[in-house]
């Protein structure tokens, strides 16, 4: 941070105190974007091991039958599910869609945007993606 | 720079049936002398109302009074005393030490802004920004040529749009914005709430000249919506749902 512009910078960007579950479920989307981007690449990466042919296709396969493996393909659901429940939100508010209508604003001035319907939506998010993350690790885990 | 700590109680005769106090932890910082801000401290005692600002007034008043703040109309009005307190960005003369609920109030300069001393800083870039966007009514006749005395409203029509003319230009939701906090081009919730401000006045007809604007790589698509800027807002404004609104009629969605 230069002391010129003062801006946050990523320290405050990544911050998510403060500014409710909204801020949360901001900062979550941009790690599972990411998160699942690194997953995109590399899953590229592993398919392609099918030029190897069968053995290399089997011998890169059981990386993911080790409990790292199952840990790690856990998560990649959790960001999938949640990356998805939220962005369907996202999509909607960013149309504009349930994000209230103006009204004459009045003490204590809450804000229409940040409305139960997203609130409800960022929560469900985090509740599907917890709950396919469980279904996953009793798959994996209970075999 | 000194730390100073002192109570308030002997030196301040005027606050008299005081309870409490609270430590104000002032950040100052003067970047033609400083290397980096510091905070001084001092215990100050304040009653159910005191506000924030005042408590930073009752230390220029005695204890040091070359603590640099700007404020003006006390009524969260003016939009001059932006700050951070305990974090968030707050109007100081909007925000009682009471509702803080502790015993340490830490105030420091707003980000996304650049520090002139210590708690004040500078509005250019959000007032360039702000006016970047075209905030006035745009139309080829004027009041003057036309035959009627003036643009006639009804009450609905006004209703879209009276939300987003309380802007008082405080700067507060540009510095809770987290796109902000990295990308100083962006333009912004402040100047972004008033484009639609004017593309909601059926009175205006400048829509193509603001959207224009506006959408541009440092423009309204940079918006997450995280909605910080709402939950700062004073005045109720409500940025992130102008916005969104905004970005609605931009990808067709809206009327
Ligand atoms: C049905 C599935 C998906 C939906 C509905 C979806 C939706 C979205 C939305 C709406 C955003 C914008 C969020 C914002 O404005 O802050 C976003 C960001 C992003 N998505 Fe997805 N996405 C999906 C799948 C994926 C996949 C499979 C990948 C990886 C290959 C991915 C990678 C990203 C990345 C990197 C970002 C940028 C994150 C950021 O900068 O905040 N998404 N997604
Ligand atoms: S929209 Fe609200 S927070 Fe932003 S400058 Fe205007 S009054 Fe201040
Ligand atoms: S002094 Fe005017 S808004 Fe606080």
């Amino acid at each position: 941070m230069t002391k010129d512009e003062n801006n946050g910078g990523i320290k405050r960007m990544v911050n998510p105190n403060r500014f409710g579950i909204e801020r949360i479920a901001y900062l979550l989307m941009r790690l599972t974007g990411l998160g699942l981007l690194g997953y995109f690449i590399a899953h590229v990466y592993e398919t392609s091991n099918i030029l190897r042919g069968r053995m290399g296709w089997d011998d890169f396969l059981a990386m993911t039958q080790t409990t790292e493996g199952h840990i790690f393909l856990v998560l990649v659901i959790g960001m999938c599910v949640f990356h998805t429940g939220n962005g369907i939100r996202i999509m909607l508010g960013h149309g504009g869609v349930g994000v209230g209508k103006p009204a004459r604003p009045d003490y204590p001035y809450d804000p229409a945007s940040q409305n139960y319907r997203h609130k409800i939506g960022i929560y469900s998010s985090i509740v599907l993606a917890a709950a396919a993350m469980m279904y996953g690790m009793a798959v994996m885990f209970g075999e | 720079m000194a730390q100073v700590s002192s109570t308030a109680d002997e030196q301040a005769p005027n606050l008299l049936s005081t309870s409490k106090s609270v430590l104000l932890k002032i950040s100052r910082f003067n970047p033609e002398s400083d290397d980096s801000s510091k905070f001084m401290e001092f215990s100050i005692p304040y009653q159910k109302w005191t506000t924030v600002l005042e408590a930073i007034l009752d230390v220029k008043k005695h204890f040091d009074h070359s603590v640099a703040v700007r404020y003006s109309c006390r009524q969260a009005t003016c939009g001059s005393c932006g700050m951070l307190i305990n974090g968030k960005p707050r109007l100081a003369c909007f925000t009682k030490i009471s509702e803080l609920d502790s015993d340490v109030v830490t105030v420091e300069p707003m980000n996304n802004f650049p520090v002139i001393r210590d708690l004040a800083v500078r509005f250019e870039k959000l007032f360039d920004k702000h006016q970047k966007i075209k905030p006035y009514v745009i139309r080829d006749d004027t009041e003057l040529e036309s035959d009627q005395r003036e643009f006639l409203q009804s009450p609905e029509e006004v209703e879209q749009y009276i939300q987003f003319a309380n802007c008082i230009k405080c700067g507060l939701c540009n510095s809770a914005c987290p796109t902000m906090a990295t990308d100083s081009s962006f333009v912004g919730p402040q100047a972004l709430a008033q484009a639609y401000r004017y593309v909601a006045d059926s009175r205006d007809k400048g829509n193509d000249d603001r959207l224009n604007i506006i959408d541009e790589s440092h423009g309204i698509w940079r918006c997450h919506f995280a909605g910080s800027c709402s939950q700062v807002c004073p005045k109720g404004v409500d940025p992130a749902m102008g916005i969104q609104f905004l970005r609605g009629y931009l990808l067709g969605f809206r009327n």
